[in-house]
């Protein structure tokens, strides 16, 4: 297990770099100019130094090795150094510079985790808590009411998107019976039990949008695998032991179940940092899927290719993840 | 054996599954998969039960053991009415009767290991410590035959045979009366088939164990039996002790069963009069008037397709449900019907 693992890490390398690359030229070939929200008023020939004080002068390559460089090391090493407090670990050199605020990217990034993990995460954990006992008990009762609702409520959930839910709940609940604010306040700040109140008022709506878009795919995958695993003949044998139903159901059935769900929920989980994009629009959440927005449309190259960069190596982390709870869950898998 | 006490008393069971259709889901009718049944088995005994494909055996298995829920009828097992019981009285019932699956693979949870599958009845139904459990794992495991060092393995590292042997230690764990050994070999090879029978046949000595022995494999089951039934289309046709029931068959589909069995000599094959069943089962959602057997019997007769058979004890311990059994009786033992019947019982005789 530990060799497969390592094995996966050290492939990751080459396919990382390759994601690097191709997001590099990408953007490097789309239309658009860092300088086009400057003044016209700005002569050619400064508008030319500014260019080259963003480092565009230089070579799409060479722009591309320096940008690896402070990403790979120079951003990971503040990192570091601010979350253990040591300043000594931070690498000495140029860091990764948005065009749109000449900030380091990764503090802007720091300033909008919070938000995003608060708000997508959130929704990510009661998708999962609605979802999985819903749908272990949809199979066990299959047709019967609950399983009835629990398919109609996934059906609209997969089949309304969040910009129509979203401002569908903002009517109801902020327009016309005004129970929450329409706007997310980032600068709330919670000291006091009131405060508290507000926060979770301001962020019912959007959680509550993305719960039901996640809980919904979660709920039918659970469903689905715990009826695959009921007709088994095991499941059989388990009640002829004279098991409890409890155990049964808990115990064979689930576990056997849950390979798909844990693919789809560990999958799922980069898409907490990537933040809903849309959800955080409509409802004003500044988190990192409205940062990625906001830098594409101003052609911030450097905010782009990092927030993508990290998004791309959540990705293969989690998916790293998945395949290793895969021979936690199946002693028939070995990766050895 | 009638001195023997009964452990098993089946009475007129029947399980219907219900057909759901129509716009509504209303039931519209029920596959009769096992459609009145009654026998019972005494205990130290193995009744087989055979039949074809789809004739509702191993149905009646898993009712017995109400693995399903029985439509009517009673199952009194060792002095105790299940049909009727609760879930949880059902569940305390559970060690006294067990069932060895048909297919070693499935019917083993592929996330468990050996001694987890056996062990497991022994955490619900026990309080012993963990020494005690693993001891006992370790003496099934010796009494089925496999080695002690395979108790942390997955059942995906056995051969078929082994996984058996695996169902019939878990079978065994907690000590039952009564095991319903439902096709326990038809999964397997022939040489694993004759390893798996004789172990069936030690524990029952060993332990004093009544199986009931569902196959398709009649050369089988008059190895391992002492009663067997003949299950058509979810009714017993014929029901007697093993040497009366192949030597003297007298239900016509009994007879067409026994003359299906392969011959190993040649010579004796080539001459051997078949009696070749023309058509299909019919639906057992829609079984046809009369008796079952009517739509395919090579002497049917027109009563048959009016009124459904009686079963009645043509010798002692020996019944069946037959028409031509009146017929006899009216007939008298040189009857032309009977004469029939008799000369294919001499040709039956012969094979044997």
């Amino acid at each position: 297990m530990f060799t497969y693992t390592l094995r996966r890490l050290l492939l990751a390398i080459p396919t990382l770099l390759f994601i690097a690359l191709a997001i590099f030229l990408l953007l490097e070939l789309s239309p658009g100019d860092p300088m086009a929200d400057m003044p016209l008023t700005i002569p050619p020939e400064v508008r030319e130094q500014m260019r080259l004080a963003l480092g565009l002068g230089e070579a799409w390559y060479i722009r591309f090795y320096k940008w690896l460089y402070m990403f790979s090391i120079v951003e990971p090493s503040y990192v570091l150094a601010n979350m253990t407090g040591i300043e000594s670990l931070a690498v000495e050199g140029q860091r990764i510079i948005s065009f749109q605020t000449r900030s380091p990217v990764a503090d802007i990034v720091a300033q909008r985790l919070p938000q995003t993990l608060w708000v997508v995460g959130l929704s990510y954990i009661f998708g999962i808590l609605v979802a999985v006992p819903l749908g272990v008990y949809s199979a066990y009762r299959q047709y019967s009411w609950v399983d009835q609702l629990g398919a109609f409520v996934s059906m609209v959930g997969f089949s309304l998107p969040t910009f129509f839910t979203g401002p569908l709940l903002m009517l109801v609940f902020s327009i016309w019976l005004g129970w929450f604010p329409i706007i997310y306040d980032t600068t709330l700040v919670v000291d006091s039990l009131q405060d508290f109140g507000l926060q979770l008022r301001q962020m019912a709506m959007p959680v509550f949008v993305l719960t039901l878009y996640n809980a919904a795919q979660i709920n039918r995958f659970m469903r689905a695998a715990m009826l695959d695993n009921f007709t088994q003949d095991y499941v059989r044998t388990a009640r002829a032991k004279g098991m409890s139903e409890k155990v049964v159901v808990l115990v064979h059935v689930l576990r056997n179940s849950m390979i798909p769900v844990v693919t789809v929920i560990a999958l799922g989980i980069p898409t907490i940092f990537t933040g809903a994009i849309i959800t955080e629009q409509i409802f004003r959440v500044n988190g990192l899927g409205q940062l990625l927005i906001i830098a594409i449309y101003a052609s911030d190259f450097p905010m782009v290719l990092t927030l993508s960069m990290v998004f791309a190596i959540l990705i293969v982390g989690f998916n790293l993840i998945a395949d290793i709870l895969y021979a936690v869950l199946d002693p028939r898998i070995r990766y050895d | 054996m009638s001195g023997a006490r009964k452990l098993v008393e089946v009475k007129d069971l029947k399980l219907h599954f219900p057909i759901h259709g129509g716009l509504l889901r209303r039931q519209v009718g029920a596959v009769k998969a096992v459609d009145g049944v009654s026998f019972d088995i005494f205990e130290g005994e193995t009744l087989g039960i055979v039949g074809e494909s789809g004739c509702g055996k191993s149905t009646c298995g898993r009712a017995v053991l109400r693995l399903y829920e029985a439509t009517e009828g009673s199952i009194t097992i060792d002095g105790q009415d299940i049909s009727k019981l609760s879930g949880e009285a059902l569940r305390k019932k559970r060690p006294t009767m067990q069932m060895v699956f048909q297919d070693p693979q499935a019917s083993l949870n592929p996330r468990m290991t050996v001694a987890g599958i056996i062990g497991e009845p022994l955490d619900e139904h026990t309080n012993w410590d963990r020494r005690k459990k693993l001891e006992r794992i370790y003496e099934l495991m010796d009494a089925v035959g496999l080695n002690r060092d395979f108790a942390n393995r997955y059942p995906h590292a056995f051969s078929g045979g082994q996984r058996q042997r695996i169902g019939i230690a878990r079978a065994l764990a907690l000590n039952p009366k009564f095991i319903v050994c439902d096709e326990p070999i038809a999964a397997l090879d022939v040489s694993i088939q004759a390893q798996v029978v004789n172990l069936l046949e030690d524990l029952q000595q060993q332990f004093g164990l009544t199986y009931m022995f569902i196959s398709h494999d009649l050369s089988m089951v008059r190895h391992i039996a002492d009663r067997v039934a003949v299950m058509y289309l979810g009714v017993i046709v014929e029901l007697a002790p093993v040497q009366a029931l192949y030597d003297n068959p007298m239900h016509p589909y009994t007879e067409a069963l026994l003359s299906a069995v392969p011959e190993p000599d040649p010579s004796a094959e080539v001459r051997k009069d078949r009696i070749v069943l023309q058509g299909d089962v019919p639906s057992p959602s829609n079984p046809p008037k009369g008796c079952n057997f009517c739509t395919r019997c090579p002497k049917v007769m027109p009563i048959c397709r009016e009124i459904p058979p009686e079963t009645q004890e043509v010798a002692p311990g020996h019944f069946a449900a037959c028409h031509l059994i009146d017929q006899q009786q009216i007939a008298g033992p040189t009857g032309g019907t009977g004469q029939e019947h008799n000369q294919t019982e001499n040709q039956q005789g012969e094979e044997a």
